[in-house]
C-alpha cells in the first residue's frame, strides 16, 4: 500500500487524531495526537491490509524553543508481508511527557521506549520495565535534550580525581626538560 | 550450581535459586555485557542484561559536529565493521542532500561492505566457535581476516576504523594492485569456508551445543525486531539490501540464505552462506567495475572536494574550510530514515535537518542493541551452557549496542 493511502486510512479510522501528513524524499509522516497512540498502533498491526509486523524504531526528538509541544516520539514502523513504510510522528508536551507503551503490540519496542525514557525523559505508561538502559540508574538529566550541555552540567569538579591531574600535567609543563 | 543445604534427617536435599552476575569482564560476552542470571541448579530462570558500559553518546556528539566530521564516529559504533557503518551513515545523508554517488563509487562501496561482512562473520565464526569450545576455527578464521584487513590498508591506511567512503563517493580510488589482491582472495575463499565447515559442520559436539538451541519462531523474531542474519535464521525473508537496495545491490545478483527452525544451528549455516554470497557479490563487483569520477562532481556545495585539489585551486580551498568548519551551508530542512544492512542487521539512521550544518538530531538504530535484548527471551528456561551460544548467534558489538 502507498504511504499516503495508509495515511489517509488512519485519519478515517481516527477522525481528529491525524494533525498533519508530510513527505520529505518520498518518506511519509504521519503527525498524531497522542492519546490514542495505542489503538493507531494496534489497528496498524492488526488490520491484514496493513500488518505492520516489524517496528523499525522508537525514538525521540527534542525541539526545544522551535515549537511546542517540545517532545515528539517517532516510530518506524515497516511491514514484512506488504513491504511498506510508514513513520508516525507523536507530539509529546513538556509537562505531560508520557506516551503509552506498544510493548503489548511490539515487544521489540521494550529497549527501545527504555532508551527513549533514559535519553529524552519520556515516560512510556504500561511498560514493563521502564528503568534507564544505557546510563547508570542514579544519573541525573536526560542527555539528548537540547538544554543538556554536550560536555555534562556538573563539569570537571564531578571527577574526584580530576583536579589533582590537572594540577599534575601543570607542574610537568613548568619543568624545563633538558636542561 | 545451587547452595545445597542438606536436611538434619539427611533425606532430602533442598535447592534455592542463586543470582550469578556474569560479565561485564568475561570472555563470552564479546565486550562489556552483563548478565544478571537467577539460576535453578543450571536452569535459567530468569535473565537480565546490563548495557551502556561503552555509552559515549554518539547521537548528542553527532547533534554537535558537522555532517561531514560525524562520519568516523560511526566507525567506532560497530568497530569491527567499520566500513560498513561509514556507508550506512553516508547514503542516509546523502539521501537527505537529494544528492548521488558516481557509480564507481557505488561498487567500491558495496566492494567495502561485502568486505566487511566477511570479515566481521569469520570473527563471529572463530570467536563463536571458541566460545561453544571449538578453537580451531579461530585460528583459520583469523588468517582470511588479516588478509581482508591489510587489504583495507592498502586503500585507506587503516585496518580497523577506516572512515573511507565520503558523502557524495569515496576517499580515494581503489588501485589495481588492490583489485588483484581481492580477486585472488575471492578465488580462495570458497575453499577456505570449506575448511571452516569440515572443522565443525558435522562434529557432534556443535551439532550438540547448537541444534534446538536458542529457538525463536518466525512471527516471535519479527515482533521482537531482530534483523539479519539472526531473522534470517528463522525463516523471514528480509534483507535491506533486497528489500530497499543502496549503492550496488540492485546490479548484482546474489540469493538471502534462509533458515528453517529458528535455532543456533539454523543461523550459523545462514551466515555460513552469507560468507559465499558475499564472496559472489565481490568478485562480481570487480567484474563490472565501472571506470569514471569516485566523488559526485556535481554538488560541490556538499561534497568535499578531492584532497588533491586543495594545493592547486582557491576554491577548493574555500570549499574544504566551510564544509569542514561549518558543514554544508544548504542543507535542506526535512527528515530521512535510511537503512542499510550491516553484517549485524539492520543500522539505521534517522536524521532530522533543520538546514543547518549539523544534524538536529542523529538517531542510530543499531542491531545489536535490539538483538541483545531479546537475550531474555533466548536464556530463560534454557541451561547455563546454552547462555553462551545464545550470546555469540545473535551476534551484537557492544560498541554498538551502547553508543
Amino acid at each position: 500500500m502507498e504511504p499516503l493511502q495508509i495515511a489517509e486510512k488512519i485519519s478515517q479510522a481516527f477522525p481528529g487524531e491525524v494533525l498533519e501528513t508530510s513527505s520529505f524524499r518520498d518518506q511519509v509522516s504521519v503527525h498524531l495526537k497522542k492519546d490514542r497512540l495505542y489503538d493507531i498502533c494496534l489497528m496498524l498491526r492488526q488490520d491484514p491490509e496493513l500488518d505492520f509486523d516489524y517496528l523499525v524504531d522508537v525514538c525521540g526528538v527534542d525541539y526545544m524553543g522551535k515549537k511546542t509541544p517540545r517532545f515528539e516520539a517517532v516510530y518506524h514502523l515497516y511491514s514484512i508481508t506488504h513491504r511498506h513504510f510508514i513513520r508516525l510522528r507523536v507530539q509529546v508536551p513538556e509537562e505531560d511527557a508520557a506516551v503509552r507503551s506498544v510493548v503489548p503490540v511490539w515487544q521489540g519496542a521494550n529497549w527501545h521506549e527504555r532508551e527513549c525514557f533514559d535519553m529524552l525523559g519520556i515516560r512510556f505508561d504500561g511498560h514493563p520495565d521502564l528503568r534507564r538502559v544505557l546510563l547508570p540508574e542514579d544519573w541525573e538529566g536526560h542527555p539528548l535534550r537540547k538544554d543538556y550541555p554536550v560536555e555534562g552540567f556538573k563539569g570537571e569538579e564531578d571527577w574526584p580525581g580530576y583536579t589533582e591531574v590537572v594540577e599534575l600535567s601543570r607542574k610537568l609543563k613548568e619543568f624545563e626538560w633538558g636542561n | 550450581m545451587g547452595e545445597l543445604e542438606i536436611e538434619p534427617e539427611g533425606k532430602e536435599i533442598k535447592t534455592k535459586e542463586i543470582s550469578l552476575s556474569m560479565g561485564p569482564q568475561h570472555p563470552a560476552t564479546h565486550g562489556v555485557l552483563r548478565l544478571v542470571l537467577e539460576l535453578d541448579g543450571e536452569t535459567v530462570v530468569k535473565c537480565t542484561p546490563h548495557v551502556g558500559y561503552l555509552h559515549r553518546g554518539v547521537e548528542k556528539l553527532g547533534e554537535n559536529r558537522t555532517y561531514l566530521s560525524a562520519l568516523p564516529l560511526t566507525d567506532r559504533l560497530d568497530y569491527i565493521s567499520s566500513m560498513s557503518n561509514n556507508v550506512g551513515y553516508v547514503n542516509a545523508v546523502e539521501k537527505l542532500f537529494g544528492i548521488e554517488a558516481p557509480e564507481r563509487a557505488k561498487y567500491i562501496r558495496t566492494i567495502m561492505s561485502e568486505m566487511t561482512r566477511i570479515s566481521s562473520h569469520i570473527i563471529w565464526l572463530g570467536t563463536h566457535a571458541l566460545d561453544i569450545g571449538a578453537m580451531t576455527v579461530f585460528l583459520y578464521s583469523f588468517r582470511e581476516r588479516e588478509w581482508l584487513l591489510d587489504l583495507f590498508e592498502m586503500t585507506c591506511g587503516a585496518r580497523l576504523t577506516a572512515s573511507y567512503p565520503r558523502i557524495g563517493g569515496v576517499r580515494n580510488d581503489i588501485s589495481q594492485q588492490f583489485l588483484d589482491s581481492l580477486y585472488e582472495f575471492t578465488q580462495q575463499f570458497p575453499g577456505r569456508l570449506d575448511e571452516y565447515e569440515t572443522l565443525i559442520d558435522k562434529n557432534r559436539i556443535w551439532l550438540k551445543r547448537t541444534k534446538g538451541i536458542g529457538v525463536i519462531s518466525a512471527a516471535e523474531a519479527i515482533n521482537w525486531g531482530l534483523t539479519g542474519a539472526t531473522l534470517r535464521g528463522s525463516g523471514v525473508n528480509y534483507d535491506v539490501r533486497k528489500a530497499f537496495p543502496y549503492d550496488s545491490y540492485d546490479k548484482v545478483e546474489f540469493d538471502v540464505p534462509l533458515g528453517v527452525h529458528g535455532d543456533v544451528y539454523d543461523r550459523y549455516r545462514c551466515r555460513m552462506e552469507e560468507l559465499r554470497q558475499s564472496n559472489r557479490i565481490i568478485k562480481q563487483c570487480i567484474e563490472q567495475l565501472p571506470p569514471g569520477p569516485i566523488l559526485s562532481p556535481d554538488a560541490a556545495k556538499f561534497v568535499l572536494p578531492p584532497k588533491e585539489d586543495l594545493f592547486k585551486s582557491m576554491e577548493s580551498l574555500i570549499h574544504h574550510f566551510v564544509l569542514m568548519t561549518k558543514g554544508p551551508l544548504t542543507a535542506p530542512p526535512g527528515e530521512i530514515y535510511s537503512a542499510s544492512e550491516v553484517p549485524k542487521g539492520e543500522l539505521g539512521f534517522y536524521i532530522v535537518s533543520d538546514g543547518t550544518g549539523t544534524p538536529y538530531r542523529m538517531r542510530v538504530r543499531a542491531p545489536s542493541f535490539v538483538h541483545a535484548s531479546v537475550l531474555p527471551r533466548l536464556c530463560e528456561g534454557g541451561l547455563i551452557a546454552d547462555v553462551i551460544a545464545n550470546i555469540g548467534t545473535i551476534d551484537i558489538v557492544l560498541g554498538e549496542c551502547d553508543r
